[in-house]
Order: structure tokens, then sequence, then C-alpha cells
């Protein structure tokens, strides 16, 4: 044995981890980078002004910071106010209220944007004509192709981002902290405003960044209700230049432009969200067990046990049985009742309908194959960084938490820069181009979930056997990977459900025969065809919140 | 004169009783403490003073104004109390400034600005603060921030201070000084002091009176001397500080363990109605029982360890084990020696104790 460089398992772990995260990760957000900045082979920032100085382009990052701060208001109001019903008052039925009120975050937001559009559209959407024509009302009482029905769709699919942490933030916190303050003779009301609203404030703070970081990148429900206005954002735009040219140059460049300012912008917010995270955050977590006092809504109690009741059926039930009593109609536009219904369109988009079947399993195909791959590479890289004492590990944690800042149309756009022929493979137009896009937007979620169940296995664990004679690698098969293996599972399912949803990536992506499920809602949708939209709207409902269901149960009993 | 009555109070959680017909009145400058096991209903006591739980029979007054009143179906919330009261895990305000945290009640009072800065300024000094005055709670250790939880309680000067378990969460080190500058403190301003604690030297260095609890059940109220001297009931004496028990046959005016004589004279010693009965228990402390030459009762060495300034004695007597403790410069028997012993001080309790339950 000698001094010098072996060539063992851990050169080989680290290799892959490296050329994991530079091939999928590196490249195509350096393309990015690259296009926009460069033109014919130097530096040019002035064409990159000129491209964001285009009327469009202008109003589109406009839009954009409108419709983010606009979902952030609303959203974080949203979800403090139903955080603090849930678990300060003694309002009825808080579990159940608890768990409906999560309920919009495993539904597709595009696909509510769908319903409401039925729903709510100026001229053909179900309630609007029900009060022009049954009610004799002038015109429509709310036209959802506007900034305010886009931001009302996408705040009752992103407030949980801001309910789940504050709720975690009032149910950990040290009851005595509010206590001590009656005590000293504050009144409940000014205890809230004092204590309580000021103490969890960081984690308000962190969930309507989230909230910001999601809406600002947001594709479905924009695109589905502010292209008929003429409202576009950023990830809108970038589709529909790359879509209208087939990608010529000026719109890839004018893409990469975006997809930079894009960037930029989900840079900031994630560092303001640590700097909250870690700096603001307090000391509150209960010592002892005496519950908080529950402030009596007394009067108050009933009203706002039907106000959560009447939020969670308008935002909840009343699009989800939209979207199915539709997709069962006969033509749309019929009014909705038992001699217009038919079975018909369900079983032509199961059975007959190549376009929708292969939907269906490119979907499913592409969540088994992302989320197995990458929940593999995610232990690879994880290890390497939690666990190996070599250089330049800090980059290859950037690298891997990337993709959680850089935004799913960014990521598509620089998977074509990549992988459409320019550097000697070409995958364009194939499935196999979505999935090198899945494997680079998830490998994030996989990081996390593996680096957390990597930090609980000790070193020593490894040390022993090793001692015990097993070599790098068996230690790796028979002690690190069935003691990380919940870690592992985690992963698989934190990209094989949002992955069956997928629609920013894939609608940028996808050719004639690899339509993913959520293309095949948009584009049927754009084409017209609305009653098989919400056909196929209704199935990926049923396959996501099965999953969805199935998983929930397999963890509870794995517990 | 009494400053706070508890009159016959009761507190059902559900179908367990958790505090059944207990009495207490603290005297103005009067330090109670009330201790016992844990479960054993003397936070949820301190909580329906305060005014967090109600109560489900009894009454609570504090001076001629009632509290809570379970006949009147009365109820004054906690923060119309005027009590000051220190949490056991501190419970300062990690977003407030040390003197906003102790300006906080004063502010809910709408006491004027110089008003509110003079009484700051008196609990940062009656509590060694002024230093810190504008630093961030979370800067300062677990004692500090207990001493800003205590000036928070100060600054309103109130007639009753109500302490939940206020020293558990410190250091061992702290913990002392910090029982003696209460303590101190108390002693200058001279409000009363109702006090949590399962911690009985803490009880005994503190406190005026000690209530001792057991599931719900008041066993003793007295000087921290009774309370240790004469325990109302075996629960009482093995509570409070270490004991070892006997048990003791009456047979024809001799006494008994076992089948060894106890080294008394007469019957006289122990108490007639359990002569009457033929079996008692005798309750000694370990630090009571004497090493004698000759005489005494009879027993073997089984077990002794040095516990650095006290050696620790397991004597084995007939069938049954007596503890014994005695300094490190007292002259002791070795393990296996037989020996004989005698009681400076011991106590008498019935075989079958309904503290014993």
């Amino acid at each position: 044995m000698t001094g010098s460089f072996r060539f063992g398992t851990p050169q080989i772990l680290f290799g892959l981890a490296v050329a994991i995260l530079v091939i999928f990760v590196a490249v195509p957000v350096l393309l990015i980078f690259f296009n926009a900045l460069w033109v014919n082979g130097s530096l040019n920032i002035a064409d990159m002004v000129k491209v964001l100085s285009e009327r469009e382009t202008y109003k589109a990052l406009i839009n954009s910071l409108i419709l983010a701060s606009g979902v952030t208001v609303t959203g974080t109001i949203v979800g403090t106010f139903f955080a603090w019903l849930v678990t300060r008052t003694d309002l009825p039925y808080k579990g159940a209220m608890k768990v409906l009120f999560l309920v919009p975050f495993m539904l597709p937001s595009f696909i509510g944007a769908l319903a409401w559009k039925m729903l709510l559209s100026p001229r053909s959407g179900y309630i609007n004509r029900f009060f022009i024509e049954t009610l004799g009302f002038p015109g429509p009482i709310f036209d959802i192709y506007t900034y305010q029905g886009i931001i009302l769709v996408e705040t009752m699919y992103l407030f949980p981002f801001v309910f789940i942490q504050v709720c975690g933030a009032l149910e950990r916190m040290d009851p005595t902290l509010e206590e001590s303050a009656r005590i000293s003779g504050a009144d409940l009301f000014t205890i809230t405003r004092k204590i309580t609203i000021p103490l969890v404030a960081p984690s308000i703070l962190s969930g309507a960044l989230l909230i910001m970081l999601y809406s600002m990148a947001h594709f479905g429900t924009v695109a589905m209700l502010g292209i008929e206005a003429g409202i576009y954002n950023i990830p809108t735009l970038i589709y529909e230049r790359i879509h209208q040219s087939a990608g010529s140059f000026a719109a890839i460049r004018t893409g990469t432009v975006l997809s930079t300012v894009l960037v930029i912008a989900a840079a900031l917010i994630i560092w303001l969200q640590n700097r909250v995270l870690s700096k603001g955050r307090y000391q509150i977590i209960a010592g002892k067990s005496f519950r908080p006092t529950e402030i009596r809504l007394r009067g108050l109690r009933l009203p706002l046990l039907a106000f959560c009741i009447a939020y969670i059926g308008f935002t909840i039930v009343l699009p989800t049985t939209t979207i199915f009593l539709v997709g069962g109609l006969k033509t749309y536009g019929l009014p909705i009742a038992v001699e217009n219904m038919t079975f018909d369109n369900y079983h032509h988009i199961l059975f007959e309908w190549d376009l929708t079947r292969d939907a269906i399993w490119n979907s499913i195909g592409l969540g088994l194959a992302a989320a197995l791959i990458t929940m593999f590479a995610g232990v690879i890289i994880s290890y390497v960084i939690v666990k190996m004492k070599v250089p330049g590990k800090g980059m290859l944690e950037f690298l891997g938490m990337l993709p959680f800042s850089v935004p799913g149309s960014v990521i598509a756009l620089g998977v074509i820069l990549a992988w459409s022929g320019k550097y000697g493979v070409n995958i364009y137009n194939t499935i196999w181009i979505i999935l090198v896009a899945y494997i680079a937007r998830y490998m994030a979620f996989a990081l996390k979930a593996n680096s957390a169940a990597l930090e609980q296995v000790h070193d020593s664990l490894v040390e022993a056997a090793r001692a015990s004679g097993a070599t790098m690698w068996q230690a790796l098969r028979d002690i690190v990977i069935p003691l990380v293996r919940p870690g592992m599972v985690a992963a698989f399912f934190l990209i094989f459900l949002p992955a069956l949803r997928e629609l920013t990536v894939s609608v940028l992506l996808y050719g004639p025969t690899t339509r993913t499920i959520g293309v095949a809602i948009y584009t049927l949708n754009e084409d017209g065809e609305t009653v098989y939209a919400a056909a196929m709207a209704g199935v990926a409902l049923i396959i996501i919140v099965t999953a969805e269901v199935v998983v929930k149960r397999v963890f509870k009993i794995e517990k | 004169m009494s400053y706070l009555k508890l009159d016959a109070i009761d507190k059902r959680f559900g179908n367990v009783a958790a505090v059944s017909g207990l009495n207490l009145e603290v005297a103005p400058g009067e330090c109670v403490a009330m201790l016992g096991p844990s479960g054993c209903g003397k936070t949820t006591t301190l909580r329906m003073v305060a005014g967090f739980e109600d109560i489900d029979g009894g009454e609570i007054r504090a001076g001629d104004k009632v509290l809570s009143s379970k006949a009147k179906n009365y109820y004054l919330p906690p923060e119309k109390r005027d009590f000051g009261m220190v949490f056991q895990a501190f419970a300062v305000w990690p977003h407030l400034s040390v003197f906003e945290n102790i300006a906080f009640p004063l502010r809910i009072r709408k006491l004027p600005a110089d008003e509110i800065r003079r009484r700051v300024d008196e609990a940062l000094r009656h509590t060694n603060l002024t230093a810190l005055a504008d630093s961030r709670p979370d800067d300062l250790s677990g004692g500090g921030k207990q001493r800003i939880a205590l000036a928070r309680a100060l600054a309103i000067r109130p007639k009753v201070m109500l302490l939940d378990e206020p020293l558990s969460s410190l250091d061992p080190h702290f913990r002392e000084e910090m029982r003696f500058e209460i303590k101190d403190i108390q002693r200058r301003l001279g409000f009363s002091i109702l006090y949590v604690t399962h911690d009985q030297s803490e009880a005994m260095a503190l406190s005026d009176r000690i209530l001792v609890m057991k599931q719900g059940v008041v066993q003793q109220i007295g000087s921290p001397r009774d309370v240790y001297y004469r325990p109302a009931n075996r629960f009482v004496f093995s509570f409070i500080g270490l004991s070892s028990f006997l048990r003791v046959r009456f047979t024809g005016g001799r006494m008994q363990v076992d089948d060894l004589a106890l080294p008394f004279d007469a019957v006289d010693e122990a108490p007639a109605e359990l002569v009457g009965v033929g079996e008692g228990v005798l309750a000694v402390r370990p630090s009571d029982v004497d090493f004698v030459d000759e005489g005494g009762l009879r027993g073997t060495v089984r077990r002794r360890s040095s516990l650095g300034e006290i050696v620790d004695y397991q004597i084995a007597v007939g069938s049954q084990t007596l503890r014994v403790q005695k300094t490190r410069h007292e002259p002791g028997p070795q393990v296996g020696e037989t020996c004989g012993v005698r009681f400076a001080m011991s106590n008498w309790y019935p075989l079958t104790d309904a503290s014993e339950g």
C-alpha cells in the first residue's frame, strides 16, 4: 500500500456525483446564461437590455411581478388566517379542517384553472351564464380572464405554503410565552397582535416568499387564463416564443434573457428566505405539555365554521365537480343535466384515443423513471456531500440545490439548448429529453430527502463495518443503504407524485407522441376540445389523488 | 389576616380528580411552597390561582376580591388578576428587548412613559440586569432569562407572585444562587409567594410553609421543620428527605422487628392505638440512626458505600433492611460485621396507611 492516489470506490462515487450534476444541471443552466449574455462570441449586455426593453418582454416582467405580489399578499393573508383558526381557536372540527386546507396542495393548479375557466369565463362560464340567463344580470358577474382572476385561482392553490409554516410555528410555540403576556394583563386580542403574530412573523414571511417563488415561475394558471386576455408572465412568454417560432434564434435568445431574469429573481427570493430562516427564527419551541389557551369564538364559532366549509366547497369541491361534470357532457356549452351526460368521453380518452392513452402512460413511465434514476443519483451525491471529506463538495451542494431556484421553464429551455444536436446528442422531440429535464428538475428533492437521512447515519456505523472487514462498497451496500432506505423511499415519492402532474417543463419539450397528462389537458383545451380536456383532467385527478392517498397510507403504516 | 385564600377547591380533568377539597391561606409577605411528585395537582392548583384553569368547586379570593367561584359561577380572566408569575421555561419574548419585556405589563396598563422607565429601572436593579437592558433575551443565559422573567413579574409590584418551578430549567449552580436572590427580593419588597416545586430542598430553603400534595389531596401543611420532623403520614415522611421503615410487632408488652427485640424500655414509646392493633411502622431518617457497641437492635452490615462526605450502610435486621448514613468521620462497622443500632429520632405510623395507596 502506498500513499499515492488510488482508484477505488470513493473516487468512483465522487466522479459519478460530479458527472451527474455537471451533465444534468450545470450544463443546461450555464448554456442559458451563456446564450443570454454572449452574442456572436462576445459579451453583449446592451443586446440583453434591448431584448428586455421590448414592449412584450418588459410587459411580461411587470406582469410576473404584479401576479406574484398579488398572490403573495392574498395567499399570506388567507394562509395565516386559516392557520390561526385551526390552531388557536375553538373552531369545531379543527382537525378535519386542517387536513382539508391541505388538499389544494395535491391538486394541479392548471386543472383548477381549467375548471374556473368553465365556471367564470365571461361568456360561456356556467356561473356567469346562470346569472345572465336565469337571474337576468346585464353582464358577467366576474371575469376570470383578468389579473384578479389569475391571482384568485393561484391563491387557492398556493396559500398552503403559508398555512403549513404558520400552523407548524403556532403548534410548536411555547404556550407560556402567551400565558406570561396574559398574566401581565394583556387580553387575547393584544396578545395575538403583540406576542403571537410577531413571534410567528418569520414563519409567515418564509411561507410568503415560497408563494412568491412559485407564483413568479408559475406557468399553468397564467397560460390557461391569461393568454385569452393577452396577460403573459415570464414563463408563458417563453413558452409562446419557443412554440411559435419552433426554436428560432431570436426566440431562444428572448427565452434565455427572460430565464436569466427569472433565475436572478428566484435566487434573490431564496437568499431572502434563507436570511429570514437563519436570522429571524426565534427559539419558541415548547418545553412543557400544557396546551395553549384557545380563543373562544363564541358567537362567531358557527359562522366561521360555515365560512371554512364554504371556502373548501368553493375552492375544492366546486371546481373538482365541474371537471367531472363537464367531462361527461355530450358537447361543451350544454346545460348540466342528466339527458346531456354521457360516459363516451371518458371511454374515448381511456380506451380509444392514442393521444390521451399515450399521455397517461408517458406520465406514469416518466414519473417512475425519473423518480428511480434521481433517487439513486441522489443517494450517491448526498453521500459525497454529507459523508466524504473532499474538496469542492460545497460546489456540488450548490449545483444540486440549484434546481430549487431554477424555474421549470428555465430548465426546459436549458435542456433544449444542451440536447438538441448542437453538442452531438439530439434527443429533441423524444421522450428522453423530458426525462433528462425531469432528472434535473427533481434532483434537489432527492438530495434533500437523502441528505436528511444520511445525516442520521453516524460515521462510526460505517467505521465499525470497515473495522469488521467490510470493504467501502460492502459497507455502503450492507450498512448505509439499508439505513437511508426511508429517505430514498421519500425521495422516490417526492419526485414521482409531482412528476405525474407536471406541465411547465413538458409543455416546452413535448413532441407529437410524447405528450404528458398535463400537456394533453393543456393542448386539448387550447384546441377547443373542452369536454375532452375536462374528461382527461378528471382521469388525471383520479390517478393523482389515488397515488397520493396510497403513498400516505403506506408511509403511515411504515411509521 | 390572609391575602390569598383557596377554599375547598376541586378540579377534574374528565373523570380524574386532579385536585380535591384543597384549602390554603397565604398571609401577606408569606412564602408557601406546594410540593409533591409530578401529576399531584400542584401546578394545576397554581394555574387555577393564576386563572389559566377554571375551578370545578370552591372559591379563590385575593384580599376582598373574588377571583374564581363555583357557587357564584364567577371567573376573573388571568389578565385582570394582577399577579406576577414566573414560568418554568422562562417565557421571555425573544422579539422584545430586555427592557421591553419588563415594560410590557406596564404598557398594557397604560402607565405614563416616565413612570414605566422608573419602574423598569427599579425591576432591573432588583434583578441585577441594569447593564443588559437593551440586550436581546436570546443573548442571555438561562439564568439571565429567568431574571428577566422575574423582573417582568416584579414590574407591576404585585401583592402575590406565582412561581411555577422557576428554577428547574437552570444549571444546579445558578439554581442555588437564584433561590437566595428570590428570597432576598421578597424580603425587600414584601410580596407573598405561592411556589410550585418538586425539589424538597428548594421548598425548605425558600418557604415559610410547605404544602405537600399527593394525587390531588393535601397531605400536610406546615412549617419546613414540621414537615421534616413531624410528617403527617408515611408518604410525607418518605417524600421529604431520606427515609427507612421497619415493620414492628407488639406482643406481650414487647416490641419486635421479626424476632429481634427493639432497644426501647417499654411499649409506652409507641402510640397506644398502634399497640392495640398489634403492629406498626417505625420511620427513621438514616442520619438519625446511631451505631452502639452493646445493646440496641442487632443487625448485620450487608453493604457499605462511601458517597464522599457520607458513608451509606445497608443493615439487615431480621428479614428487613435498614438504611443508615453517617459522616465519614464517625466510626462504623464493616461489611459482614454485626452491629447494634439506636434511633435518635423516630416516628410511628400505622401499618395500613391511607397515604400509601
